[in-house]
């Protein structure tokens, strides 16, 4: 039995580093990270900006790939895809969130969700997405009639309806007020307990930590502490 | 260098594909008008030059045979300033190498001095002298046709015999700028030349001492040109007088018109579209770059730039780009103005003034183009102006979308939502998107202009030299010849078919319109003459009364079964009134038919013939020909299939030049239109691309959203550019010189439709997937880092 089965790791990355050039410098992003997720946990990323857990997240969630290393999906490294299959394990396989929503413009709410459940395999009808984040009156309503935390909500709607294994939020309440990003966390924990999405959500807010299963701290391209929380924190409880 | 001015050129720098795409429509535009203008007024004051000092006349006029002194009565009708009678006589030139004789059109030149009027233009060697009536001047293009030059010998057929005359002189004329012989409607220089000769040579060999059979004269400034017509008529109809006619009907100054005309048209219309085409472009790249620039513009005006300075910096941009596409319209109008000219100098014969670089069409063109740029980016620079920097440095509120009308259709309302990405982009700009499709629209019109006069061209060859005329050899005489003596020619060796048409001009009237024209009588069972009528079905020739061609009926506006008078003119100059039948379509001239033994009746006559119609044996053709040549009678031999040879060649490579260079100024278009767009598409889009990517959205998919954008505007604009394309050759077709002389049907083919519709197609496809190339390098991860 492998190390990840044994402990139920959907996606782990190996001795991940990613070195960019920007310009003239040599930057390096990550140097030599081990992170797994565990199925249907909610892990919490933390770390200050510039630590890493960005580019991380775009490395677990196949949007870049790593500069050494290996990122195992199951029983494939996903590392070693060209640019077709990453975008086929995107669609299938994953769903984002984003700090700033990226939802497209000229759709409503109820056709932003429907983008990914036509190309989905077994999605959910893109009206039960928008129950789920309490948003179902507001479905026909284009993103410029919808408040912050409301795109928010259906962007969340939109990543899960096509049912992804992978949840990655990355600072999905950076660009939100207190009281709207805890209602975002809040449809974030609930789509994690009711679906069993596996989802791992980046931020460098530290309080946050509280509502995860298990937390990884990076600092400066390493992972420099992981734990487990005994008891998980309900978003609305936060100390903020 | 102030700093703006950098960012001016650094900007310009990253937007280089855009910019060359926009500065080579204006570069287009200001070509096609310099092209066209030089040649306008090249052409235009060459001629007048040429007519100044040549002294062309105004009036032309051709009778049977008058005594000089009939010359001085003419020159006292009012109004006319100058008369000068010439003899002028159809001539067969048997020249070596040819199968069928040339024609020429021998005119005599004047005892002593130049020509009072249409004088000769000496290119070598001298003037004929009198008493030397063998030396002739010789057209020159025939000339070189045939490597004559000062001192050759030229056989000619004068009046029946052959002699060998001898070339003193090259000349021109400003009767001859387009040479071409009556008959066969194409310049031929091989074929047909025009030959001076002093008037005692001429009138020893065609007894015409004393006499003249052509008159040329011209008017006083203001005279009234209807009366001294029909007084000049009315003096010359006894001597078997043709009908004077004007310069407008003087078939080498008319197609010279002609020309002009058409040039009018196209010098207004194309340049039009392409700097309208331009400012629309700039338009959509310079409101992008002003909202891509807004926190700059916001940063530039806090650091206390004036709005003035701003409204500059934009402006300066545009004419960057406008003095690059001046500097290649320049370059390339001198170019193509020249060749155009090249091309005119090989069917019009003028001394052509050429000048090397015309200032005041070049400032115009360039002057247009900086007020068309200015135009196309007055609502950008007024937004950026405008802008108070505190809100410039917010980015602009999000893009507001509406759920259209058309979407509560049922069967749109279930399309994908890429594709409804798509119909909300564009419901979203509907001017844009129709300002583009109509750009594109243009450039579908501008192909089918430059090739639908070759469409035209075939249903003419069609009809006229294969359903038309059946004959294989027509032979003309001078005079009527018995139809008895016309079967010698029937029985020659090659002779498979022949027949004998009766020509004879006459002006036709209806009440206060009339017509100098020709009546042509035709065996009714004629096998090589068919008649048809505007539905091209064969038209029945009526045992009495007259077909006119369609055009003339308009001109006399007559109905069929109205009476027509017709003025003989010749026998006994009688007027006869017939009843007019029905009409022909016919493309070229105006002219009437009825059965020959009917016009045998009206002119009083035994039958004859003058013209006579030969289907020939192709293996006996050769020898068939130089027995025709033989006959003293005889005065023109043309072959059929040489003169369609030479009308094909003619057209198909005038046309030929025509079509590349439209269709390379409407590729022009096509690219512009679609990659500007598709640029400033992906610029607004790129991040709903990338999150589309991100979503697991394959980069194909994505590209159907960007260009499918593209697509419809360029599908829309298909339709439209057909309609435009047909009403534009509908313009060209009425600006034609005279539609008496020549009418070239509105015509266009379905290829010509599939042509230029593949043509732009293909160039939007190539500007589309220069674009989608870009979309590979679209970074994802920095897209949904930053808030557009």
């Amino acid at each position: 039995m492998s190390e990840s089965e044994e402990h139920g790791v959907v996606l782990a990355a190996h001795d991940v580093t990613k070195t960019y050039r920007m310009g003239d410098v040599d930057v390096h992003a990550l140097r030599g990270v081990n992170v797994g997720l565990r199925q249907g946990e909610l892990l919490v990323l933390l770390g200050p900006s510039g630590s890493g857990k960005s580019t991380l997240l775009n490395i677990l969630g196949g949007l870049d790939v790593p500069t050494e290393g290996r990122v195992m999906y199951k029983e494939r490294d996903i590392a070693a895809l060209g640019d077709r299959e990453l975008t086929r394990f995107r669609r299938d396989h994953v769903g984002f969130v984003f700090q700033f929503y990226n939802l497209i413009p000229s759709l409503t709410a109820r056709e932003n969700v429907a983008l990914v459940t036509e190309i989905a395999e077994e999605p959910l009808d893109p009206r039960e997405a928008l129950e789920l984040v309490s948003l179902a009156d507001r479905m026909d309503h284009f993103p410029s009639q919808l408040s912050g935390g409301e795109q928010q909500r259906v962007a969340i709607a939109r990543a899960v309806a096509k049912q992804p294994d992978i949840l990655l939020c990355d600072e999905p309440t950076g660009a939100l007020d207190v009281k709207t990003g805890i209602r975002v966390l809040e449809v974030i924990d609930e789509v994690n307990r009711t679906l069993g999405t596996t989802t791992a959500v980046i931020t460098h807010h530290a309080p946050m930590a509280s509502m995860a299963d298990r937390v990884i701290s990076l600092s400066d391209g390493r992972v420099y502490q992981e734990h487990e929380n005994e008891t998980k924190i309900a978003p609305r409880d936060l100390s903020w | 260098m102030n700093l703006l001015d950098r960012k001016l050129f650094r900007d310009l720098m990253r937007l280089k594909g855009q910019a060359l795409t926009i500065a080579l429509v204006v570069g287009v535009g200001v070509a096609s008008y310099i092209t066209l203008r030089t040649a306008w007024r090249a052409l235009g004051q060459s001629r007048a030059v040429y007519y100044d000092h040549y002294r062309f006349a105004d009036v032309f006029g051709a009778l049977k045979r008058a005594p000089d002194s009939v010359a001085d009565r003419v020159a006292e009708v009012p109004g006319v300033s100058k008369v000068y009678p010439r003899i002028v006589k159809q001539v067969l030139l048997p020249m070596e190498g040819l199968v069928t004789p040339a024609r020429g059109e021998i005119i005599s030149l004047p005892m002593h001095g130049r020509p009072p009027l249409n004088d000769v233009l000496l290119k070598a060697g001298r003037l004929p002298e009198p008493g030397r009536g063998r030396e002739v001047l010789v057209y020159e293009p025939f000339a070189k046709a045939h490597d004559l030059t000062p001192g050759s010998t030229l056989p000619a057929i004068l009046n029946g015999k052959l002699q060998d005359l001898v070339v003193v002189g090259l000349a021109l004329s400003p009767e001859f700028v387009f040479a071409v012989d009556p008959g066969t409607v194409v310049v031929d220089d091989e074929r047909y030349g025009p030959l001076w000769m002093a008037k005692d040579g001429v009138a020893a060999a065609f007894q015409m001492e004393g006499a003249f059979n052509n008159l040329v004269m011209k008017l006083e400034p203001g005279a009234n040109e209807d009366a001294v017509l029909n007084a000049v008529d009315s003096i010359l109809k006894p001597y078997g007088g043709l009908g004077a006619v004007t310069r407008e009907h003087q078939m080498s100054h008319l197609i010279l018109t002609g020309e002009l005309q058409q040039i009018e048209i196209l010098v207004v219309f194309l340049p039009v579209v392409f700097l309208a085409v331009a400012a629309f472009l700039l338009n959509v790249v310079f409101s992008r770059l002003v909202t891509l620039q807004r926190a700059q513009i916001a940063i530039i005006k806090a650091l206390g730039y004036e709005n003035r300075a701003v409204a500059l910096h934009y402006l300066k941009m545009v004419c960057v780009i406008v003095f690059v596409g001046s500097v290649f319209g320049l370059a390339l109008g001198a170019w193509m103005g020249n060749a155009m000219l090249d091309l005119y100098a090989q069917f019009f014969r003028l001394p052509m003034i050429r000048s090397r670089v015309d200032l005041p069409v070049s400032i115009n063109a360039i002057l247009a183009s900086f007020i068309a740029g200015a135009l196309g980016i007055a609502i950008a620079v007024r937004q950026a102006v405008t802008l108070p920097p505190a809100e410039a440095m917010r980015p602009p509120s999000p893009a507001r979308y509406h759920a259209s009308v058309i979407e509560r259709l049922p069967l749109i309302g279930r399309v994908a939502q890429t594709t409804m990405m798509v119909f909300r982009e564009i419901w979203r700009r509907p001017v844009r998107t129709l300002l583009s499709s109509l750009g594109i629209a243009f450039a579908v019109g501008i192909v089918i202009l430059g090739r639908f006069g070759e469409d035209a061209m075939q249903p003419i060859i069609d009809m006229e030299f294969g359903r038309k005329l059946r004959e294989d050899i027509t032979v003309n005489f001078a005079d009527a010849v018995d139809d008895g003596s016309l079967s010698y020619i029937g029985s020659l060796p090659g002779v498979l078919e022949s027949e004998g048409l009766r020509q004879t001009p006459v002006r036709m009237r209806v009440g206060a319109r009339w017509r100098d024209t020709v009546l042509i009588g035709i065996p009714g069972n004629s096998q090589l003459r068919r008649l048809y009528d505007v539905k091209a079905r064969p038209a029945h020739l009526p045992h009495s009364g007259v077909l006119v061609t369609g055009i003339l009926a308009e001109v006399l506006g007559a109905e069929p079964g109205d009476l027509i008078d017709i003025e003989l003119k010749e026998g006994d100059r009688s007027t006869r009134q017939v009843r007019l039948t029905g009409t022909v379509e016919e493309s070229f001239g105006i002219q009437g038919y009825m059965r020959k033994r009917e016009l045998h009746r009206i002119l009083r006559e035994g039958a004859s013939s003058n013209t006579a119609l030969l289907r020939a044996d192709p293996m006996q053709e050769v020898e068939l020909q130089s027995r025709l040549t033989d006959i003293p009678s005889v005065q023109s031999i043309a072959r059929k299939r040489t003169i369609l040879d030479k009308f094909e060649e003619q057209t198909r490579r005038t046309m030929k030049v025509v079509t590349f260079i439209l269709t390379l100024f409407a590729t022009a278009i096509a690219i512009a239109v679609v990659y500007n767009n598709a640029r400033v598409s992906l610029s607004m889009r790129s991040r709903d691309l990338a999150t589309l990517r991100v979503l697991g959205f394959t980069r194909g998919e994505i590209s159907a959203i960007l260009l499918g954008e593209q697509a419809i505007q360029v599908l829309l604009g298909v339709p439209i550019g057909m309609v435009l394309g047909n009403l534009g050759a509908e313009a060209l077709v009425q600006g034609q010189a005279d539609p008496e002389q020549f009418r070239l049907p509105l015509m266009i083919s379905q290829q010509t439709y599939a042509f230029a519709i593949l043509v732009i197609l293909i160039s939007a496809l190539v500007s589309a997937l220069l674009v989608r190339r870009r979309l590979d390098s679209l970074d994802l991860v920095a897209v949904l880092k930053t808030r557009e």
